[in-house]
């Protein structure tokens, strides 16, 4: 099939990005999303231009590295997928499809549809662990958990990290994503004695790095590839509420 | 022969490493801090073995090319992971992990160092429930366990069909705690580029910040090499498209053995190549196996849907080969079966590529509830790529290029050849022989990182306590540094026509075709003359649009598929010189008459250990004896 690709260029941080028109000819509904993509750069290659940057990595759907603004949607407009999972078949011959970066001042575009998601990382490391020694651990059955807690922390676990719940909220609030961590460890007795320490220094250093705050507006959940639950930002705030 | 020391204690196999542990020379925790160390990847062996040093209080500084450490794609290991906790009373024991582990592997694995790794599996359970990993869990609150395939024991904890991802995010968030206390520094979006040695010991590595372009210089007392496999030679593989060899390879060219490079594991249950422009092979969990039943039409070319075909007219083709393991065999074992029922004809699909993994009758038996539960993810997860449903229709599967069992040579204390330089996780060669069993890559990577290494480098750091911080500005690195930018200068200043993914892709292809499932002498030397044919196109026609001094990922892609031209050298020179049939190598020349592969320990029980020549240069190969004290090498066998 035959597509348009308006597609965000911007060659770094400081300079202006703007978006150019590609005519795809050879699409196959077989193709995944961004083999589109890499089908796209090995033409510029050979036209010894600039081909466009993305970040990608496994291409299953588990490492959280792709991600980018389809057509108005965080990975496109399936519900429950990452870009590297969407497939061209959910396309139309003809059709105009609009790719940019995720839009977040905490999110600053690098280069084309990269952006940097550092502010993630700080927040994890500010609190986003068990402080337990290597070697130091009790016997693991010693540590008995109630099937469904250990399933509803799975449940919460699950976050990739792809930072689709920051860019599909108009606050830019990354609440759905530290809730996420919050609410696994609060689930399980083993996160208990740091749960004060850890939700105050997460919300803490979300605030910092320049998320946006929560107005039940419910984007992040509707757009997250992992379906991520709300329930985890009421689990956060009472922890929040909680630890003060 | 004399270059190799395996350093294997002394005493009997179960008390080796409680032993070694005892003896080990220590470091004084004041003496800790003032020790560097660099660590390159933060998969589980990387992320683990960081965040134990950073405990323990060595200076710590780890690399990773993605813009995370929790993206390192043993977040991608869906199955689950070993050990031997023999929480179900099925009679599971260290030894029991150990001999399957030596057994799957074909008994081309080093025993003491098999044993080790079913010893501390135990722990890393501990470490990571501790770590709040939300393994699968009882009804009473116990931890729950399934099976895997090659063994008779229920020994496999899991979370879903997402352990490895679980596991991972544990092992970040340990490593995210010693970043906080300033143990570890981290340097995410750095590639390694080469190695520097100083009066022959690792020093320090050349890095290039892949968002800048900018050359680093980084030094340390010791560096730790957890870059995981280069399982992605064959272009089309289940691994991240990222992944890649170049700093191991760059390694061996400074003097690492690379070790058993042609045993790379092909996996049997990865979703089929669905269309020429396919970037990779996406891999449905081994696990599924325990429920889902795999056949073909028993007659050739049957192009029925699959639940048009009655029961009496499907051929279970692993049920009926090995009613012992039945779709429970080892990897190399379904991988050959289901090659073998496709070259036949009795493939199923447009391509005829491709056989049955069907859920009916567990689906009957269980109920969809329960499946879902158990599988639930893998099955959308496949509904989204094909567009098929799974619980209608049985999946479409075949063999895809997995894990890599080869790699850099280590001695017991996981060092290399080179002093200083240590190889963790799937970048060493150590305990899986020709075959990885499946569940035992993230507790061997686990274990590798958190458990053994930390113990075995105070054995080197000690004798290093009085080297001062070392300086980058020692010539060596210098000139390292000058290398590096030498060789980014000749690819980019290449100015072709062709993107280095075409290149890849053109390799991977010979690579599968004559060194994949099955290979054979006179494929071998085709090939050895069709990489070097196209490695010279490649240095007189590939393309690189940007220049060097900024993110560019052309000139990532070309770096790495430089190196992967002179490593798919080795790899089939290594393939050749194996005159025999293991595990993930299969010579057809030396099979059994019912095409099973046929061992051929008189000559061949050993690690085949290259060292690196020059260019152009025939490797020279070392060999280590596999001496086998408590087990007998028998013949495979899963009938």
């Amino acid at each position: 099939m035959k597509l348009t690709l308006k597609i965000w260029r911007q060659k770094n941080a400081k300079s202006k990005g703007n978006f150019e028109t590609y005519q795809m000819d050879n699409v196959s509904p077989e193709m995944a999303f961004l083999e589109m993509l890499d089908a796209l750069n090995k033409r510029l290659v050979e036209e010894d231009k600039d081909p466009v940057a993305f970040d990608h990595d496994c291409r299953e759907g588990i490492c959280g590295s792709c991600g980018m603004y389809i057509n108005g949607h965080p990975h496109g407009p399936i519900p429950a997928i990452t870009t590297c999972h969407l497939s061209m078949r959910f396309f139309k011959e003809g059709q105009t499809v609009w790719i940019e970066p995720w839009r977040a001042k905490p999110f600053p575009v690098i280069k084309d549809l990269i952006v940097d998601r550092t502010a993630f990382d700080k927040i994890q490391i500010a609190g986003g662990f068990i402080s337990v020694n290597t070697g130091a651990a009790p016997e693991a059955n010693n540590i008995l958990i109630r099937k469904k807690d250990s399933d509803n922390a799975f449940d919460s676990a699950i976050c990739i990290g792809c930072g689709a719940c920051v860019a599909a909220c108009k606050n830019a609030s990354a609440m759905l994503f530290v809730s996420a961590k919050i609410s696994q460890f609060a689930l399980l007795p083993q996160g208990k004695v740091e749960a004060i320490d850890r939700v105050r220094a997460m919300v803490a250093k979300m605030d910092e790095v320049g998320f946006g705050n929560c107005s039940n507006t419910g984007a992040c959940e509707a757009e997250c590839p992992k379906q991520i639950k709300l329930t985890n930002i009421s689990r956060m705030n009472r922890e929040y509420f909680k630890a003060y | 022969m004399g270059k190799l020391n395996s350093k294997i204690p002394d005493g009997p196999l179960a008390q080796k490493w409680t032993k070694y542990k005892a003896s080990v020379k220590l470091v004084n925790p004041a003496n800790k801090k003032k020790l560097e160390i660099i660590v390159i990847g933060t998969g589980l062996s990387g992320a683990g073995a960081s965040s134990a040093l950073g405990e323990l209080g060595y200076s710590v500084k780890t690399f990773c090319y993605q813009d995370s450490p929790r993206r390192a794609h043993s977040v991608a290991a869906q199955g689950g992971i070993n050990a031997a906790k023999n929480y179900q009373s099925d009679g599971d024991s260290v030894y029991r992990l150990f001999y399957d582990m030596i057994k799957g592997g074909d008994f081309r694995a080093r025993e003491a160092n098999v044993y080790r790794a079913a010893e501390v599996s135990n722990e890393v359970i501990d470490h990571y429930t501790a770590l709040g990993v939300p393994f699968a869990r009882d009804y009473g609150g116990t931890l729950d366990t399934r099976s895997f395939g090659g063994v008779q024991v229920s020994r496999t904890f899991y979370s879903k069909g997402q352990t490895g991802q679980q596991c991972l995010l544990g092992a970040y968030s340990s490593l995210n705690r010693q970043i906080k206390k300033g143990n570890v520094t981290m340097y995410p979006r750095r590639e390694m580029l080469d190695l520097v040695l100083i009066d022959g010991k690792a020093r320090g590595i050349i890095a290039r910040n892949l968002l800048t372009g900018e050359i680093e210089r980084h030094a340390a007392h010791a560096v730790v090499l957890a870059t995981g496999g280069y399982g992605t030679i064959y272009y089309l593989s289940t691994l991240a498209v990222n992944s890649n060899a170049s700093a191991a390879w760059k390694a061996h060219k400074k003097g690492a053995f690379f070790a058993n490079p042609s045993f790379v594991q092909i996996h049997p249950t990865s979703i089929p190549q669905l269309n020429e422009f396919q970037s990779k092979l996406t891999l449905m969990s081994e696990s599924l196996r325990n429920d889902g039943r795999i056949w073909v039409p028993k007659t050739k070319g049957d192009k029925r849907k699959a639940n048009e075909i009655p029961e009496d007219e499907r051929d279970y083709y692993l049920e009926r080969r090995y009613p012992t393991f039945g779709n429970l065999v080892p990897r190399d074992v379904a991988s050959r079966a289901a090659k073998e029922r496709c070259d036949a004809g009795y493939g199923v699909g447009e391509t005829g590529l491709a056989v049955n993994l069907d859920f009916r009758d567990a689906i009957k038996k269980q109920g969809v509830k329960t499946i879902e539960n158990k599988y639930g993810n893998l099955f959308e997860m496949y509904r989204n790529i094909t567009g098929i449903n799974p619980y209608e229709e049985p999946m479409r599967i075949y063999p895809a290029g997995h894990y890599t069992m080869g790699g850099l040579w280590v001695d017991y204390e996981l060092m290399t050849t080179i002093p200083g330089l240590y190889s963790i996780g799937e970048s060493n060669f150590s305990d899986h022989g020709a075959n990885r069993l499946g569940a035992s890559s993230l507790m061997q990577a686990s274990g590798d990182g958190y458990f053994i290494l930390p113990n075995t480098i105070s054995n080197y750091l000690s004798n290093e306590i009085s080297v001062a911080k070392i300086s980058t500005d020692k010539p060596e690195f210098a000139e390292a540094e000058k290398a590096a930018v030498d060789r980014i200068n000749k690819l980019i200043s290449i100015k072709g026509k062709q993107s280095a993914g075409s290149f890849h892709k053109r390799l991977g292809k010979i690579m599968w075709d004559y060194c994949g499932m099955i290979r054979n002498e006179e494929g071998l030397k085709k090939a050895l003359g069709l990489i070097n044919d196209l490695k010279e196109e490649f240095y007189k026609d590939l393309n690189i649009p940007c220049p060097a001094n900024e993110l560019n990922m052309e000139l990532e892609k070309a770096g790495r598929v430089a190196d992967y031209f002179e490593l798919a050298e080795l790899l089939v020179t290594d393939a050749l010189n194996r005159r025999e049939s293991c595990g993930a190598h299969f010579r057809e020349e030396f099979q059994t008459p019912d095409g099973e592969a046929m061992r051929n320990d008189d000559e061949f029980a050993y690690v085949a250990a290259w060292e690196y020549a020059g260019e152009g240069k025939q490797p020279i190969l070392h060999k280590e004896e596999l001496k086998f004290e408590e087990v007998e090498m028998k013949v495979r066998s899963y009938k």
